[in-house]
């Protein structure tokens, strides 16, 4: 432990380079209010939030977005990561690199690349993402990385349009070359909680889908990773949602604001500061953001005497403020909140519909202008 | 399915994808991977140290029998196990 008064330093940031991006997935883990282009950190504002997220203890740094890979700034950021010994991964969609650019993030020492697949089929993959051809340049991509040397994992998002091939989404991961597959079920926080009937499966299909997974994790084992996570919604215990709030992981938006999970902007009466003002380290140790609900003081009964508490850390904030409207509550996830069954209940209420049409994660017009004029300027 | 014994000529190293490092901050080693980190006990670190992709399993656990003046084959079937877990989470590679 460390001393009183100073937290543990963080393992991990996810940066958002960018919130850019060409698809216009209905899950996407965005914030609605995407941010534009020119409030977008520096090449050189992100380069020193790198030296002083080494500095504060960070280990590991995932390039993120949006699409990362949209500012052509990413493989001198790749190479000053490497350089000051952080591990880097880059978080992707896959459908804007090319193989000259792959081979550039491989000689600037980018250690792992995460590539987000919709589906198998192309039809649907394409419905998914609102774009058409993304099966296609996806498949081409992740050969590329491999043929670049780079270490894969697929990120597969599974929802109610696709969760009856999760089979079929890890044995292509295995024939692409994959390492790691994660079987990634729609988590229901930014563009997604607006999407949930969209998304959400039936409580059949995920137990269908559990059972497949498990049959191909005996098949494939030492072939490939499989992660797998029971979906929130039709969960008994919530999961240690970002390991714990303000205990291993940061998130930093495209202009600086520090976050102790990417959803965070969505509770009310949180403030959270930018690396454009403050170092990096003063915000992870004082900021009122992160002090909010680090540890397990600010718990409630019945998280408060059990003895989960530090396993799971209450769940996640951010579902038990949109599930129950108070941030503080138990995660609803969790079996002992009095919110579990109403979370099932929206859960069974939403899958057994057909599903309503997506709403697709765009800037609004207005701001979709300015962020195509800085991208292509 | 289990795992296939490894052959003593094998040269297990670090998967692609991996990094063995020494954490400032927390003064202590560290496996880097994807989406995790380790922090190998003082007998992994011992073995993780000397997986590197040239030194053969048959030398590698000479060396640690010798270092820790241990019995040989109990050495073997600990560094035995430890590959085989740290190879199926592709942690290693041989
Ligand atoms: S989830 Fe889809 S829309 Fe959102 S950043 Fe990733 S690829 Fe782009
Ligand atoms: S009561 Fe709280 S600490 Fe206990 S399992 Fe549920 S969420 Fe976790």
């Amino acid at each position: 432990m460390s001393a009183p008064g100073i937290p543990a330093p963080p393992l991990a940031a996810l940066l958002e380079l960018t919130h850019r991006c060409p698809l216009q997935c209905p899950y996407c883990s965005n914030p609605l209010e995407l941010e534009r282009a020119k409030n977008e950190l520096s090449a050189a504002e992100w380069t020193r939030v790198l030296d002083e997220a080494a500095e504060l203890g960070i280990l590991q740094v995932h390039f993120s977005g949006g699409e990362p890979a949209v500012r052509r700034d990413l493989p001198d950021l790749v190479a000053h990561a490497r350089e000051i010994g952080l591990y880097s991964n880059l978080i992707t969609s896959g459908v804007t690199l090319d193989q000259a650019r792959i081979a550039k993030l491989a000689d600037a020492g980018l250690d792992h690349v995460q590539l987000s697949i919709q589906d198998v089929d192309h039809q649907t993959a394409a419905f998914i993402a609102n774009y058409p051809g993304v099966q296609g340049k996806k498949l081409a991509f992740a050969r590329m990385v491999r043929e670049a040397g780079l270490p894969l994992t697929i990120n597969a998002v599974i929802n109610r349009h696709n969760i009856t091939r999760v089979e079929r989404m890890i044995d292509l991961a295995v024939s692409l070359g994959a390492s790691r597959v994660e079987v990634a079920h729609a988590q229901y926080y930014g563009w997604a909680i607006r999407n949930r009937a969209a998304l959400m499966p039936t409580l059949a299909q995920v137990r269908e889908a559990t059972e497949r997974v498990e049959a191909a994790r005996g098949r494939l084992r030492g072939q490939i990773v499989i992660d797998h996570v029971v979906p929130d919604y039709y969960a008994r215990q919530p999961k240690a949602c970002m390991g714990g709030w303000g205990r291993q992981f940061l998130n930093i938006t495209p202009s600086g604001e520090v976050l102790p999970c990417h959803a965070a902007q969505t509770i009310p009466g949180l403030t959270f500061e930018s690396v454009r003002h403050k170092p990096l380290a003063e915000i992870w140790a004082s900021s009122k953001a992160f002090e909010r609900f680090r540890g397990t003081d600010w718990m409630p009964e019945p998280c408060r005497s059990c003895d989960q508490r530090e396993v799971d850390w209450g769940g996640c904030r951010c579902q038990a403020l949109a599930i129950t409207g108070n941030a503080a509550a138990t995660d609803p996830a969790c079996a002992l909140s009095s919110a579990h069954d109403s979370l099932r209940a929206l859960a069974d209420t939403a899958s057994s519909e057909p599903p309503p049409d997506f709403v697709y994660r765009r800037m609004t017009p207005h701001d979709d202008k300015t962020a195509l004029a800085a991208a292509t300027s | 399915m289990t795992m296939p014994q490894l052959s003593g000529d094998a040269r297990p190293g670090l998967a692609p994808g991996v990094r063995l490092t020494f954490d400032k901050a927390r003064d202590q080693w560290v496996v880097l991977a994807p989406e995790r980190v380790l922090v190998p006990d003082e007998t992994a670190l011992e073995i993780l140290q000397r997986c590197n992709g040239t030194r053969q399993l048959t030398d590698i656990i000479d060396e640690l029998a010798s270092a820790y003046s241990a019995d040989r084959s109990e050495i073997e079937q600990d560094v035995r196990d430890l590959l085989a877990s740290l190879i199926e989470k592709r942690i290693l590679t041989a």
